[in-house]
């Protein structure tokens, strides 16, 4: 043992009340790329940036938006390994949940069980708390479009619209701006794509972002192909 | 015999029209002999939704115990009545967990769904899901059940014609039954309210 005051576990109050791992994942994912979403009338649209160190990256290799039930998809910012593992959790959570019921898993409840795991690792041995937050987006039977934030923590929150990552304060500042309460997916996702161009070093193009929307024409979560976010950026220019 | 019809059942679950209804026999016995004439094999588990459980009597109230302990549950957690086609499939599931050591109850299940259409469901011991469009029936006179419904089942019944029909088919049935009947219960469920009636039948 070290002898430091903390080092019985890595998931202690601190003297001043604060848990100072949940801290420093919070750190973590405002240190990771920008995500984005906004809720619309008739649809959720998320989106994300999808830069790296080197050009020589192959981007379409690289998945950020996944899919988790029909109706509902997560995104994140902060340390990419660990979302895949809540991403694996969610899905087999929903499965198990189809299984037993015959219906799909609502996002509630999605919600729900995934901030029930993020916070499970917060009080656990062993483990260190995962270092990302998430935007989920999904539509229910009912029609109805969520937008949900989890945190490192455990807490969630429910939105119109919200940034997480790097250079969140200004996209949270923009779509209070932007945000109408009775925007349509359309002019979400161009109000989403204007969102994160306000943050991002280059060019957008259809590659080096990545967008998931779900729309109450149909109830899917669906992502947008390059060519389609190439053309919602041509037709914003 | 059968452990199934250790204790007789008699129980039927009808569709109408904008209603379902459901009924069962009242006895209780040990084969031929007769042990309770107010045993209840009809469970409310929400006001759109009843389940009939027919066979062990045992594993009737166990399964009742169990389908409330998760029915509260899972509208707690959900913040949300259970639909009858989720009930039906939840149920299901449960009872094929125990597919190598079964609840011996053969259960129907009668409600209305979202949109108010009647939702009727029966499923073996061992969770091998039926559904219906008019009748479905489980106990130890099934076959006179059966015979009854084709009789008098027509498409479109209100909700007084759909008791009588569940009544005379249920009293008729019983008759020729020597392990089910000394009277029976009848609850008709509509988007309004439930209507539960007692049947007085034959004490014999």
């Amino acid at each position: 043992m070290g002898d430091s005051a903390y080092s019985f576990s890595l998931t202690t109050f601190s003297r001043t009340g604060k848990l100072l791992q949940i801290e420093y994942a919070l750190n973590a994912v405002a240190n990771g790329r920008t995500a984005l979403g906004i809720a619309a009338t008739d649809g959720v649209v998320i989106a994300t940036d999808k830069k790296f160190g080197s050009s020589l990256v192959d981007a379409s290799q690289v998945r950020k938006v996944e899919k988790i039930t029909d109706g509902s998809g997560f995104v994140y910012a902060g340390v990419g390994p660990d979302y895949r593992v809540l991403v694996r959790k969610a899905r087999k959570t929903a499965q198990a949940y189809f299984r037993e019921y015959r219906e799909t898993m609502p996002v509630g409840q999605l919600v729900k069980s995934t901030a029930s795991v993020m916070q499970e690792y917060t009080q656990s041995g062993g483990v260190r708390p995962f270092g990302v937050s998430l935007l989920v987006a999904g539509m229910d039977g009912d029609g109805v479009p969520r937008l949900f934030q989890v945190d490192p923590s455990g807490a969630y929150f429910g939105w119109k619209a919200t940034a997480i990552g790097k250079g969140y304060v200004n996209a949270n500042n923009f779509l209070e701006k932007r945000y109408q309460e009775d925007m349509e997916l359309e002019d979400a996702i161009h109000t989403a794509l204007l969102t994160l161009r306000e943050g991002f070093e280059g060019e957008m193009n259809g590659h080096n972002i990545e967008v998931g929307v779900v729309s109450k024409n149909d109830g899917k979560f669906r992502l947008l192909t390059p060519e389609q976010i190439q053309d919602y950026l041509d037709e914003a220019n | 015999m059968s452990i199934l019809e250790y204790n007789g059942a008699a129980i039927i679950g009808m569709a109408g029209k904008d209603c379902v209804g459901i009924a069962s026999d009242n006895r209780l016995g040990i084969q031929y002999q007769t042990v309770a004439m107010d045993f209840k094999k009809i469970f409310k588990m929400n006001d759109r939704l009843f389940v009939g459980l027919a066979g062990l009597a045992t594993d009737v109230q166990t399964l009742d115990q169990l389908l409330r302990f998760r029915m509260s549950l899972y509208e707690l957690r959900e913040e949300r009545e259970m639909t009858p086609r989720v009930f039906t499939n939840l149920l299901s599931n449960m009872l094929y967990e125990k597919r190598f050591g079964p609840y011996f109850c053969e259960p129907i299940i009668a409600g209305l769904d979202e949109k108010g259409a009647p939702h009727l469901a029966t499923m073996d011991l061992i969770g091998a899901q039926a559904l219906a469009k008019d009748f479905v029936v489980a106990g130890t006179c099934e076959g006179n059940l059966y015979g009854m419904c084709e009789t008098l089942w027509k498409p479109d019944m209100d909700k007084e014609v759909l008791f009588e029909t569940l009544a005379q088919a249920l009293l008729a049935s019983v008759d020729r039954d020597a392990l089910s009947g000394w009277g029976g219960v009848v609850h008709i469920i509509t988007k309004e309210g439930v209507i539960s009636r007692e049947l007085k039948g034959r004490q014999d």
